[in-house]
C-alpha cells in the first residue's frame, strides 16, 4: 500500500558524509566495470578523507548516512548489491528468481560464506536479518521492510521471501541498509562489534579521530587489494585539503569547499573526480501554507530563480541542474529543466495575476555550507521579482529539525535530500515537512510500485513530471560527487549511487 | 587551620553545587529535542516519544537533576544519547589531549613571555624596547586558529617539514606525538605567549621603580642579576593569576585550533554534544571544567604562598 512507498527519505546535510557514498564496482566475481583490482596478498594502506563520523556503528537504531557509507558492502554484505551504472547484481545471493505474480522472490545463496566471527552464513541467517528489521530496527527506514509479509529458509543456501503486494522498490531497498546481512549469533554489541560476511573487518575506532578496517583473509569472495583502510574525519575544509597535500590521506572523498579545488586541478599529483549523487539540493515550499496554496506562487518562484548563475555563485558552478527529484543515475531520469527557464517577467506576471505582489516568504534554513551560500542568491533572486525575502538560518540538526521539520513553521527552506529514490519519501506523504497533497501524484507512484519494471519507469517519470510541472518546490542543482586523489589510486567511481564507499574495486597502481 | 580548610572545602561544594544547577538550567531550556536529533530526521514521532521515556526526558526537571549529580557523585557520569556509549571514557580520552596540547602551549608561553617581557620592560624608553611591544600587540591581535592556518602552510604544506593534522596518543608513536604536537602547541603558545608578554613586561616595570631593586643595584649586582634574583619573583605574581586564567579557558576555549589541526580535544567535544543536543555529555563536561578551574585557582593559590613568603602568615 502507500505506507511502503512512502520510503522514507533521510533530508540530510551535505556536509554529512553523503556526498561520499560511491556505487560499488561490479559484483566480486563478474567483471562488470571494475578496472583490475590487482591481488589481494598486498600489505598497502589507503586512507581516505571524510566529513561526518558516524556517532555509533548500529545503522539498525542509528539513523545517520555515515555509519553504512563505511559499513555497508565493506564489513556487512546483502543478497544483492548495486554497481557503478545502478543495476542490482548479485552479492550473497547468486540468482534469484520472482514469480510471475511478483509476490515470491527465491534467492539462491552462495556456499562457503562465512561471518568475521567464523560462523558460516546461512539462508536461516538471511530470514533472520530480514525478521530482524520488522523487530529490532527503530530507525525509519525499516518501512521498506513492511511489504515482506513471510521469510522462510526452504534450505542452507535458498531462502523464500513472500511479499504482501508486488513492488519494484523493494529489491532495490535490499541494497540499502536495510538489506545488510547479520549473525543470528553476532547482534550483541552491533554499536562497537559489527560482524559481517565483508572483505573487511573492523580494526580499531577512535572516536572524533578515524575508523580503521582491515582485510577479511577468510573473505568468501575475491580479496581486495588493501589491506587496511583508514577513514579519517575532518570537520574543516581546509584541514582536509591539506591533509591530502601533506600525504596523511590519499583521498578526499567529498570535497566541501568546491572553491578550493583549483589547487588540485592543476597539480598532477592528483585526479579530480567529478561525477553526480543522489543528493537533490531543493528550495523546499511549504505546500500547506499560504502563500504557497496558490500553484501561480510556487510556479513564479521557479520562474525567478536563474539555476545557472545560482550553481556558479554558490557552489563554484560544479552541480548538474535538474528539473525534479531525480537525479540521471535514475533509470526514469529525463531532462525537466526546460519547464521552468529563468523568466522574471513571467514571474512578476504571475504574481500579479494572483494578486501577492511584494507578498513576505520567510526563508528557513540550516547553517549548512550550501545552504548559507546559496541562501543570500536565491534571497536576492526572488526580491528582483517582487518578492519579499526574510532570510533566516536555523541550527542544524536541533533548531532546523523543531522548527522547519516538525512544526512547519516555514514558507522555504533549502536542504539536501541525500536519500537514493526519494522522490516518494519527500512529497508522496502529506504528513512529511514539505506537506504535498497530490493524489494523482500518490497514485502515479503507487502504480510505479506495483506494475511490471517497464511500467514502472513509465509512472515514475510521469510522477516526477507532475511534482515539477505542479511546482511543488524548486530543484536548485544536485550535488556533484566531488573527489580528489592521489594518481594512481583506481576504482573510485564516477558517481555516487550507493550509500556504501565501497572499497573492494579500489587499488593504486 | 583546620577551619580555613573546612572553609575552602565548604566554598569548593557551594561552587559546585551552583554550577550544576546553573548548567542543567540552561541546557533544559534550550529548544531542541536531543531524542530526535538522536533517531534522525525521519524517525515517527511515535519512535521519539519512546526514545524520550527511554533517556527519562519526561520525567519532571528537577528528578532529572538529582539523577544526574547522584550518578556523578558516584562516579557515573551516564551515556551519550547519540553514541550510547559510557561519557567518562570519553571524557577521560578528550581530558588527556587538551591537556598534553594546553599544558605544552602554556609551557611555550611562558618561554616566550618571561624573557621578552622583562627585556621590554629594562628597554621601554629604548626604540628596541618599543619595536618589540609593537611586535607583541601584533600577536595579541592574531586568533589563534590564523596563526595555525599560517604556520600549517609554511612548515606543513611548503617546506613539508612537519604533519598538517591529526593525533597521536604519546605511548603510541612517541616522535609522531611530538611532531603533531609542534604547531598547534606553537600557534595556542605564541598567541598566548604575546598576551602574557604584556602582563609581564607591566608587572616587572613596576618592580623596576621599587626601592629593593636600587638596594640590589647598591649591593654590587648587575641590573640583570638584580631584575632576576630578586625582581622576578616578585612580578610573577600577577603573572601566575593571569597564567591560571588562561589554562582553565583554553581547556575548551582551544576548539578551534583542535578543528584546524584535527585534535580530538574538550572543546571539540563539548561543541558536538551542543550541535547534538547530548545534554548529559554537555552538563558533564561543563562540571569537569568548573572542577579543573577550581583546582587551578588551588593550584595558583599554593603558588602565591609559594613565591610570596608574606602570603603564607597573612
Amino acid at each position: 500500500m502507500r505506507d511502503h512507498m512512502t520510503r522514507t527519505a533521510t533530508v540530510f546535510v551535505a556536509v554529512a558524509a553523503t556526498l561520499a557514498a560511491s556505487a560499488c564496482s561490479a559484483g566480486s566475481s563478474t567483471g562488470g566495470t571494475s578496472k583490475s583490482t590487482g591481488s589481494g596478498d598486498t600489505n598497502q594502506t589507503l586512507a581516505v578523507g571524510l566529513v561526518a563520523e558516524p556517532a555509533s556503528l548500529d545503522f539498525t537504531k542509528t539513523d545517520g548516512a555515515a555509519i553504512p557509507q563505511v559499513l555497508l558492502y565493506n564489513v556487512y554484505e546483502g543478497l544483492v548489491k548495486l554497481n557503478n551504472d545502478g543495476k542490482i547484481i548479485p552479492d550473497l545471493a547468486k540468482a534469484w528468481t520472482v514469480s510471475t505474480d511478483g509476490l515470491t522472490y527465491t534467492f539462491d545463496l552462495v556456499a562457503g560464506a562465512k561471518f568475521s566471527n567464523g560462523q558460516a552464513f546461512s539462508a536461516e541467517d538471511a530470514a533472520f536479518s530480514i525478521d530482524r528489521v520488522k523487530t529490532d530496527w527503530t530507525i525509519s527506514l525499516k518501512k521498506s521492510m513492511d511489504v515482506v509479509k513471510d521469510v522462510k529458509a526452504v534450505s542452507p543456501t535458498q531462502l523464500e521471501v513472500t511479499l504482501s503486494h508486488p513492488s519494484n522498490d523493494w529489491l532495490y531497498r535490499m541494497t540499502t541498509r536495510v538489506g545488510a546481512m547479520f549473525s543470528k549469533t553476532g547482534v550483541d554489541k552491533l554499536a562497537t562489534d559489527p560482524i559481517g560476511t565483508g572483505p573487511y573487518t573492523l580494526k580499531t575506532w577512535k572516536r572524533g579521530d578515524s575508523i580503521s578496517l582491515q582485510r577479511n583473509d577468510s573473505y568468501w569472495g575475491k580479496k581486495p587489494f588493501f589491506q587496511t583502510v583508514d577513514f579519517k574525519y575532518f570537520k574543516d575544509p581546509t584541514a582536509l585539503n591539506n591533509a591530502l597535500l601533506t600525504g596523511t590521506i590519499n583521498v578526499i572523498g567529498t570535497v566541501q569547499a568546491p572553491e578550493s579545488l583549483a589547487q588540485f586541478t592543476s597539480n598532477t599529483k592528483y585526479e579530480v573526480i567529478e561525477g553526480t549523487t543522489n543528493g537533490e539540493v531543493v528550495l523546499s515550499f511549504n505546500d500547506a501554507k499560504a502563500p504557497f496554496t496558490d500553484k501561480r506562487v510556487r510556479q513564479a518562484v521557479r520562474y525567478a530563480i536563474d539555476h545557472k548563475a545560482l550553481v556558479d555563485t554558490c557552489w563554484a558552478g560544479r552541480g548538474m541542474l535538474i528539473g525534479s527529484m531525480v537525479p540521471p543515475t535514475d533509470p526514469w531520469y529525463e531532462d525537466l529543466t526546460g519547464l521552468y527557464p529563468h523568466d522574471v517577467a513571467k514571474a512578476k506576471a504571475l504574481l500579479t495575476e494572483a494578486g501577492k505582489s511584494g507578498v513576505t516568504l520567510r526563508l528557513r534554513i540550516p547553517n549548512l555550507p550550501y545552504a548559507v551560500s546559496c541562501g543570500q542568491v536565491v534571497k536576492s533572486q526572488l526580491e528582483e521579482a517582487g518578492f519579499k525575502v526574510t532570510l533566516d538560518q536555523l541550527e542544524f540538526p536541533a533548531a532546523w529539525l523543531t522548527t522547519v521539520f516538525t512544526n512547519a513553521d516555514y514558507n522555504m527552506s533549502i536542504i539536501a535530500h541525500v536519500e537514493p529514490r526519494d522522490m516518494g519519501a519527500v512529497f508522496g506523504n502529506p504528513d512529511y515537512y514539505t506537506r504535498y497533497n497530490n493524489p494523482a501524484f500518490q497514485q502515479a507512484l503507487k502504480a510505479a510500485d506495483e506494475g511490471t519494471p517497464a511500467q514502472q519507469v513509465v509512472e515514475m517519470k510521469k510522477a516526477a513530471r507532475l511534482l515539477s510541472e505542479d511546482a511543488a518546490a524548486d530543484w536548485l542543482f544536485l550535488l556533484p560527487n566531488l573527489m580528489v586523489a592521489d594518481k594512481g589510486i583506481t576504482g573510485l567511481p564516477k558517481n555516487a549511487i550507493a550509500e556504501s564507499f565501497d572499497l573492494s574495486p579500489l587499488a593504486r597502481i | 587551620m583546620i577551619l580555613r580548610l573546612l572553609e575552602r572545602i565548604a566554598a569548593l561544594a557551594a561552587s559546585l553545587a551552583v554550577s550544576s544547577i546553573l548548567v542543567f538550567g540552561f541546557m533544559a531550556v534550550l529548544p531542541g529535542d536531543p531524542a530526535r536529533v538522536a533517531l534522525g530526521v525521519n524517525a515517527s514521532d511515535a519512535a521519539v516519544a519512546v526514545m524520550r521515556t527511554d533517556f527519562g526526558l519526561d520525567r519532571p526537571l528537577v528528578s532529572q537533576y538529582f539523577s544526574w549529580v547522584g550518578g556523578m557523585l558516584r562516579f557515573n557520569l551516564g551515556d551519550s544519547y547519540i553514541s550510547r556509549a559510557p561519557i567518562g571514557p570519553q571524557i577521560a580520552d578528550r581530558l588527556q589531549v587538551s591537556l598534553w596540547l594546553v599544558g605544552t602551549s602554556m609551557l611555550i608561553a611562558v618561554v616566550i613571555a618571561v624573557p621578552v617581557g622583562s627585556i621590554m620592560a629594562v628597554w621601554h624608553r629604548r626604540i628596541s624596547g618599543l619595536l618589540l611591544s609593537a611586535a607583541s600587540q601584533v600577536g595579541v591581535a592574531i586568533p589563534a586558529f590564523l596563526a595555525g592556518i599560517l604556520l600549517i602552510t609554511v612548515f606543513a604544506v611548503r617546506l613539508g617539514w612537519l604533519p598538517a593534522n591529526g593525533w597521536t596518543p604519546p605511548a603510541e608513536d612517541p616522535e609522531m606525538f611530538l611532531k603533531q604536537l609542534a604547531l598547534p602547541a606553537l600557534s595556542l603558545g605564541l598567541v598566548q605567549g604575546a598576551v602574557l608578554t604584556r602582563y609581564v613586561r607591566s608587572s616587572v616595570l613596576e618592580i623596576l621603580r621599587e626601592d629593593f631593586l636600587r638596594t640590589a643595584r647598591a649591593k654590587g649586582l648587575r641590573p640583570m642579576q638584580a631584575l632576576v634574583r630578586h625582581g622576578l619573583r616578585n612580578a610573577s605574581v600577577p603573572v601566575v593569576t593571569v597564567l591560571g586564567l588562561q589554562l582553565a579557558t583554553l581547556l575548551v576555549g582551544a576548539v578551534v585550533v583542535e578543528r584546524v589541526f584535527v585534535i580530538p580535544g574538550l572543546g571539540s567535544l563539548l561543541l558536538d554534544a551542543v550541535a547534538n543536543r547530548d545534554l548529559i555529555l554537555v552538563q558533564d563536561v561543563v562540571m569537569i571544567l568548573v572542577v579543573a578551574v577550581l583546582v587551578v585557582n588551588f593550584v595558583v593559590d599554593l603558588l602565591y604562598v609559594a613565591i610570596d613568603p608574606r602570603m603564607r602568615t597573612q
